[in-house]
This record gives structure tokens, sequence and C-alpha cells, in this order.
């Protein structure tokens, strides 16, 4: 079973409510749900859907066709009628349309007429054609009223009944007109409430939570705001302080005064605010604070689709910055590698004492996955080499950016030890003082590049599925992870060896963590949402693979497997 | 016992001799050992110029970071650990031109900071250059005409953004200057301290003569009434040939830090976390 919804309409009119209990309700019995968020940057009108796809075994990526259609408005109809699949069925309300059809695929359901008359007001069409898709699903309703009386109890009961009463029919409606069985029906099954659904940025937010956050700063920017807002809704409860900055400059400065006290911190924001803070990455790296950072993609340049998704600032966050100083890049792709990467990001940031970037973008951040189990327990938190008084040989001999090995100096937290310390972004001595001596600019460098060499052994290796040789490999990294891996399933039942390679730690680059002999041996194309094939671009110079063939994409819109299959065949 | 001694630092000094600087220094000195500050119990956050080097001429801990951009890193500190005795420090570019917005917010906020600002009227650093408090017709690098922008004035600023705290000093009367540190440091929220300081390299008009001559301490008006707003507006707006110097606003209002409860029993850099305790949290998206 694989059925896909898509429900479209115009900003404002409840879309996400319907999508979300709908998510809900088969999640807790057992399915898995994968919801994609497509919308506009507006708050009222224009063409959006939200499209639920609903599985008996794991799916991550959107869907080519839907098999229910359900248009709130007649825009939907219009747009997106052509992704319908032939036995699909169209929900549309032909009271309130001029739109007639013979497609038998067609179901005119009165949805401004039964809101009215069940809930006293047009504006519940929602909450009816969250019963009807139910029907249409040829499942029970009662979850469905119980999700939206745990959706609407802050509003009030009435406010519950009302929509119950709108879904309840919808629903009959749907069972007395179309009395046979739909062919989408959605087999019984009880409810479990063991999986989980949750978005890109909740599983960060998580993630980074269970880590140690303790201080986040940020300045609302889609698609990032999500994650700001997640960890405000839980900042009372594990201690964390959330304070909203007036700009990116300000953010990622307090961000960089509070790892400097010792507390870890963060904050998220898209390619444009990333931009402004890219002068106090550069001071991160110069001071040698630890900082952790999000950058949640979306189309640019300057505001480019800023509700819609790309993968476009690879080289940004690789190079953003003056000078040179070390970083780590990590990019997840499915929740369970979100909150793994947020962990390592801090661990990073605090052992080699430098920023360290993790790249979302729309799709990812917007993105419901459901997921059978989260390891929190797996985390470990690594602060990284810091002195108490019992390990300073004399307040007075503290040097903050003492020369090592590793290029990682001991730190002191200010006011938790009788010694004081000294950080700058001028070039500075072993003791944080302002010089201008070339030998000790030239020991400070090496010092903090050899940073770069134990970030680099710490990169993990990417995800090769599955595992052995292929003729075929598709090379992809972060949100394109569910898609890629539908993509290599379908071509492997088709008969034809595919593999996929899937990078979540980025840079440093590794090459080692892959058999580039046997891979000579592979055509390798790169999938990515950008113009250039950014990754491909820094896979190819990093192992002296060729990369055969690239599939771009930067029209704002995530990949299909179809997509990706069509133009495999129309590329190789 | 703090002393003066507490505060030495070896780093040699590299301002102009003369600089007006050099008072302000040891005020700031003076004020630290009148309120007893602990030197590892202090942070000391600057950005970028002449004023921002402060801090590694006295023993404490310091971020000396970007031009601008000292209030957010000092908040950043003072959430992450609130028992700190957190200084700003600048100069009149660095925080009324690059940083304004930084402190329209931090006032706004009233983040228990203390915010010294060594105001020159004009580009010391990068070797003399317009200031967003250079006087009309100004004549600078940039300005060989004259500065055809009016100055901005910090105090108005600061009142009209309710800053709990707002006060100017002058370099050249050291004690007076050491007493308005030391009540910003003991003053519970923002506390904002405008310093006229004389540049003898690059402002031969704003010279310590000029100040001198036009200064008076308005702690000396008897009836001046520092928690009457539209009083210190007025006082705020006098310029010219008699400037005031003291505190010409204050307010008492709840900071930033004691309306936080996730720092009501101890600060964030002393709280653990278990990521076991997260589990709970799943139960959200169940």
């Amino acid at each position: 079973m694989d059925i896909s919804i898509r429900i479209g309409g115009a900003a404002g009119q409840g879309i996400q409510t319907i999508s979300s209990i709908i998510a809900k309700t088969f999640v807790r019995h057992g399915f898995y749900v994968f919801v994609n968020q497509d919308f506009a940057s507006r708050i009222r009108g224009g063409h959006n859907f939200d499209q639920v796809r609903i599985s008996n075994t794991p799916v991550q990526a959107v869907a080519d066709q839907v098999h229910l259609l359900i248009a709130l408005d007649e825009e939907t109809i219009r747009q997106d009628i052509d992704c319908l699949s032939e036995n699909g069925v169209l929900l549309f309300d032909g009271e309130s349309t001029d739109m007639t059809s013979d497609d038998p695929r067609y179901l005119s359901v009165p949805l401004a007429r039964i809101a009215a008359e069940a809930g006293k007001s047009k504006i519940m069409i929602n909450a009816v054609a969250t019963g009807a898709t139910t029907a249409l699903l040829d499942f029970k309703l009662q979850p469905v009223l119980d999700g939206m009386q745990e959706q609407f109890q802050s509003r009030g009961a009435e406010t519950v009944a009302k929509n119950q009463k709108c879904a309840t029919a919808g629903y009959g409606f749907v069972r007395e007109n179309r009395p046979k069985a739909s062919v989408f029906s959605v087999p019984s099954a009880n409810m479990s409430r063991q999986k989980m659904l949750l978005t890109g940025s909740q599983a960060m937010a998580l993630g980074a939570m269970a880590s140690g956050l303790k201080f986040y700063s940020g300045y609302p920017m889609s698609p990032a705001t999500t994650i700001m807002e997640f960890v405000s809704t839980q900042a009372h409860k594990y201690n964390i302080v959330l304070e909203q900055a007036e700009d990116e400059i300000a953010a990622i400065n307090m961000v960089i005064g509070a790892n400097f006290a010792g507390a870890r911190a963060m904050t998220a924001t898209s390619g444009g605010g990333f931009c402004l803070m890219v002068e106090a990455l550069s001071l991160a790296g110069m001071t040698e604070t630890p900082a952790v950072i999000v950058v949640a993609q979306r189309p640019g340049p300057s505001t480019g689709l800023p509700t819609r998704t790309e993968q476009s600032d690879l080289n940004f966050v690789i190079h953003a910055g003056h000078g040179e100083f070390p970083r780590a890049i990590l990019a997840p792709g499915h929740p369970a590698q979100a909150i793994r990467l947020m962990s390592q990001a801090f661990n990073l940031a605090d052992r080699y004492q430098t920023p360290v970037i993790v790249l979302g973008d729309q799709h990812f951040n917007d993105a419901y996955f459901t997921v059978d189990e989260l390891d929190l327990g797996g985390i470990t938190i690594d602060r990284g080499h810091i002195l108490s008084d019992a390990d300073l040989p004399s307040p007075q001999e503290y040097k903050r950016y003492v020369s090592s090995e590793s290029g990682v100096s001991p730190r002191i937290l200010p006011g938790q030890t009788k010694a004081v310390l000294y950080a700058d972004s001028d070039e500075h001595t072993e003791e944080g003082h302002i010089t201008e001596s070339a030998s000790v600019r030239n020991q400070m460098m090496r010092k903090r590049m050899r940073k770069f060499e134990g970030i680099g052994q710490e990169i993990g290796p990417p995800e090769i599925y599955p595992a052995g040789q292929a003729e075929l490999v598709l090379l992809g990294w972060g949100s394109t992870y569910g898609v890629l891996k539908e993509t290599v399933d379908i071509l492997n039942q088709k008969g034809q060896t595919a593999q996929m390679i899937h990078y979540s730690e980025l840079f440093p680059f590794n090459p080692q963590h892959i058999d580039i002999a046997a891979l000579k041996k592979a055509s390798i194309c790169a999938v990515e949402n950008n113009y250039a094939g950014q990754f491909a671009d820094l896979f190819s110079q990093s192992t002296s693979l060729p990369v055969n063939h690239r599939i771009l994409k930067y029209d704002g819109r995530p990949f299909s497997p179809g997509e990706i299959i069509d133009r495999i065949s129309g590329n190789i | 016992m703090v002393t003066l001694e507490d505060f030495h630092s070896n780093d040699p000094v590299a301002w102009c001799p003369g600089c007006g600087n050099f008072s302000i220094l040891k005020a700031l000195k003076q004020a630290l050992v009148d309120v007893q500050q602990e030197p590892h119990e202090l942070v000391i956050v600057s950005g970028i110029g002449q004023a921002p080097k402060t801090p590694h001429y006295l023993r404490c801990n310091c971020f000396n970071g970007l031009h601008g951009r000292t209030l957010p890193v000092a908040t950043g500190i003072k959430l992450a650990n609130h028992q700190l005795t957190v200084l700003a420090e600048g100069g009149d570019g660095d925080g009324y031109g690059e940083g304004g917005n930084h402190f329209l917010h931090a006032m706004r906020r009233n983040i228990n900071l203390t915010y010294l600002v060594h105001d020159n009227q004009v580009y010391g650093l990068t070797k003399g250059q317009t200031s967003p408090t250079s006087d009309y017709g100004f004549v600078t690098n940039t300005t060989p005409r004259g500065a055809i922008s009016p100055a901005c004035n910090p105090l108005l600023i600061a009142i009209a953004s309710d800053c709990s705290f707002v006060a100017r000093g002058f370099a050249g009367e050291v004690d007076h200057l050491a007493g308005l540190i030391s009540a910003g440091i003991q003053h519970k929220g923002f506390a904002f301290i405008d310093i006229l300081q004389p540049c003898v390299s690059f402002n031969r008009v704003n010279t310590f003569k000029w100040y001198a001559d036009r200064v008076y301490q308005i702690e000396d008006e008897s009836t001046y009434e520092a928690s009457d707003r539209l009083n210190a507006f007025q006082k705020a707006l006098e310029w010219g040939d008699k400037i005031p110097i003291g505190i010409i606003y204050r307010n008492q209002r709840p900071t930033l830090e004691e309306q936080i409860p996730a720092i009501a029993d101890q600060p964030l850099v002393a709280q653990e976390t278990e990521p076991e305790n997260f589990v709970e949290m799943l139960e959200i998206f169940k």
C-alpha cells in the first residue's frame, strides 16, 4: 500500500490542519507517513499544497502521482490535475465552482454547504474535507475526530464540536454518494502510538537540546524559524534561554558570547541571514570559540524563492568568512541523522573550538518524517578540554592560545577559575594579546589550521546503499537521502544495478571512506538541488573521480523518484 | 581586598601619548577597586577601535571581538553566566555607527551590563574620519569641507529608549568618572556611560581645554532629579557652551535576566544536560 493525498488551496484555508490530522491518525495506526509542504510566500491566497504519503513500508520522499486530490479551490484543479493518477479521485466542491467534467475521477462534495450547515461557518470546509478524505480512504472516522479534539481543544469545546460535526458530515456524504469502496482503502489497523512523526526542524531542535543546548539566539527567517519556534516551546521545561535577536549579526555574536562563557549555544538561519553572520563566523574561527550554526537553505540568489527548497549554499558555507580557519559542515537527510549530527556538531565545535555548520533546506526542515525510534541515549556530550583551578600551576600562568600538537589549546571559562583569559579577534600571542609579530602570526595560523586535520579524521563515512558494487552510482547529500534511496530501490527492482552514496558529513571531505578503485568502474551520477552540482565538484576534486552525469534541479521543488529515473533514461 | 595592583597587566599600551584613554583606564581601574570587583569574575567585551584595546591593559577576562558587535557578545556572556560582571567598551564609531542597532536593543532589553563609550567625536584607529558624534561642520579626511550631517545625540537616544541608567563623563575628571563607572556597575540593568575623550592626534577642535571649559557636574545642581524623564531630555539637549556630566537619567525596571526562570536558580553554565531526560519529549511526536 502506498497512497498519496494532495490537499491544495489558498493560504489560510487550513490545508495544514487537514494534513496534520490525517498524518497523525495514520502514524498512530502504525503506518509510515511522509508529508511534503509546498507553499507560496504569503499568508492568504496563492496556490499551496501539502502532500501526504501513507505506506506500510518506510517512505521519505515525494511520490510522483497522487491518488486523492483534495481541491479546496479551483486553482488546485487547474494546477494539479495532471499529477492525479488514472484511477485517482479529485474531491472538489462543484457547488462553489463553475467547473464541470465528465471525467469519472471527479467527485463533487459540497464542502461549503456542508460546512455552513454542520459548522455554521463556510470557512470550516477543511474540517468537512478531512472527514471526506477519511471516507475516501475507507478508514474509520473516530481517530480523526479524536485528532480534532487534540488539535482544537485549546480553542474551546465549541470549536472542537463544530469541527467534529463538519468532519462527520463530510464523511457521511462521501459514504452515501460514493458507496463502492474506494480503490485506495487503507487496511484497518489498531492504534499503536509507537511511531513518531516529526519535521526535519523538530529533529534538529531535539538533537540540539538533548546535546546540551542552553542558549539559542536567532532572527526569524524561513525555513529556519521552525527550529527556534520548537526550541521556544520546550525552553521553560528544559531551562534553555532563547533570545530573539535584533538581526542575524546580533544572533551569532550572542551565540559566540554564550559559548565563550561556557554554555552550549546555537543559531539557525537561511542563506540571506547567514550572509550577515559571516563576519562573526570568522570571529569564532579567530577567537577559537565554539559555535553551531544551522543554515536551512532556500533558493537564492538574494530573496529568491523564500518558501521553497534548494541545496545551493554548500560552496558558500565551505568558503564563508574572511581569512582561513577550520570548520566542519554536516547535512542530515533524515531525522535520526539530524539528531546524531547535531550532537556531533556540538562535540566538534567544543573539542576543536571552532564553528560547525549544519545544512538543512526547506524540503528537509518542513517535511514530516515517520520514524520507528530515535536514539537519544546514544548521545554523548563532550565539552572538549576545559581546565579547572586544579589544572593550573598558578592563576597567573594560564595562556588561552598555548601552542599544541593538535592545535587545540585548553580553555578556561570566565569566572570558573581564579585565572583570567584574553580572547582576541586581532592576531594574538599565546596570552591572547594583540601582536604584529610575523613569527607569532605564522605559529598561530599553523596552530589553528592544524585543527582541520583532527576534524577531518572525525568526519564519518557516507551511507552506501545497497552495499557492494553497482553499475550506476547516484551521488547525493543532505535532504535527497529519501528520494535517492527510493530511486535505487526502483532501479534495482527493474534489473539495473544502482547504488546510492549519500554524504551527510561533507567537509572537510574525507576521501578515505570510499573504494575509489571500485568506483572508477561505475557511472557516477550526481543528483542535487542546485544549478552547478556543487557537491559533485567537491567530490570530484577530492577523489579525482569523474562525475559522469549531473541531474540538477533549481526550480525550488524537491525531486521525486520518477523524475530522477526519467532524467537518468534521458541522460544515460 | 581588591587593590589596584590586582588589575595590573603586562601588555604594553599602544595609545598615543596624552590620549584621553589613559584617564579613562585610570578611572575604570579605580571604579573596579571601589566596587571590590574580583578580576576573574569580570569580563570586558570590546569591539575594534582605540577604546576597545582597553581590556588588554588591565587584568580581567577579555573578549576583544568585532567592530560594533560588543553588545551582542556581552549579552550572550551575561545570559550564559549572569553571576559575572560584564562590561562592554568601545568608541563612538563602534557603538553609534557600526553597532547602532545593537545599542538600541540592548537598552530595550535592560540586560545588566555596563557600557562605556569613549566618545572622541572622531575615528582614531583609521586616522581621522568623521564620526556619528562629530559636530556639524567638523573637518576630517572624509569631510574636507566640513561635516554636513549633524552629530547624533547618544544621550537623547538612550533616554528615548528608556535606558535604565544614562550618564556622561569626561576623561579629564577622573574621580567623577570613576564614580559614574562604579554607579553603573552597581546599577541593576543596562548602564550606559558616554565618556567625552579628547583625541590628541585627530581632533584639534574638541580638545582637552575645549571640554574642560564647558563641562559641569550636574550633581552640583541640588535640584536635579535623574528619575524625571522629561527633565533628562532637557538636560541631554544641552551642548555647546555648557555640557552637563553626571547621571542624566535612571529608572528601576526589571532586568532581562531576572525575568528568565531558566536562570533563577543557577546560571546556564552550571547546568548539566542529561540526554536521557529528553526521551519524554518524544511523546510529543507520537
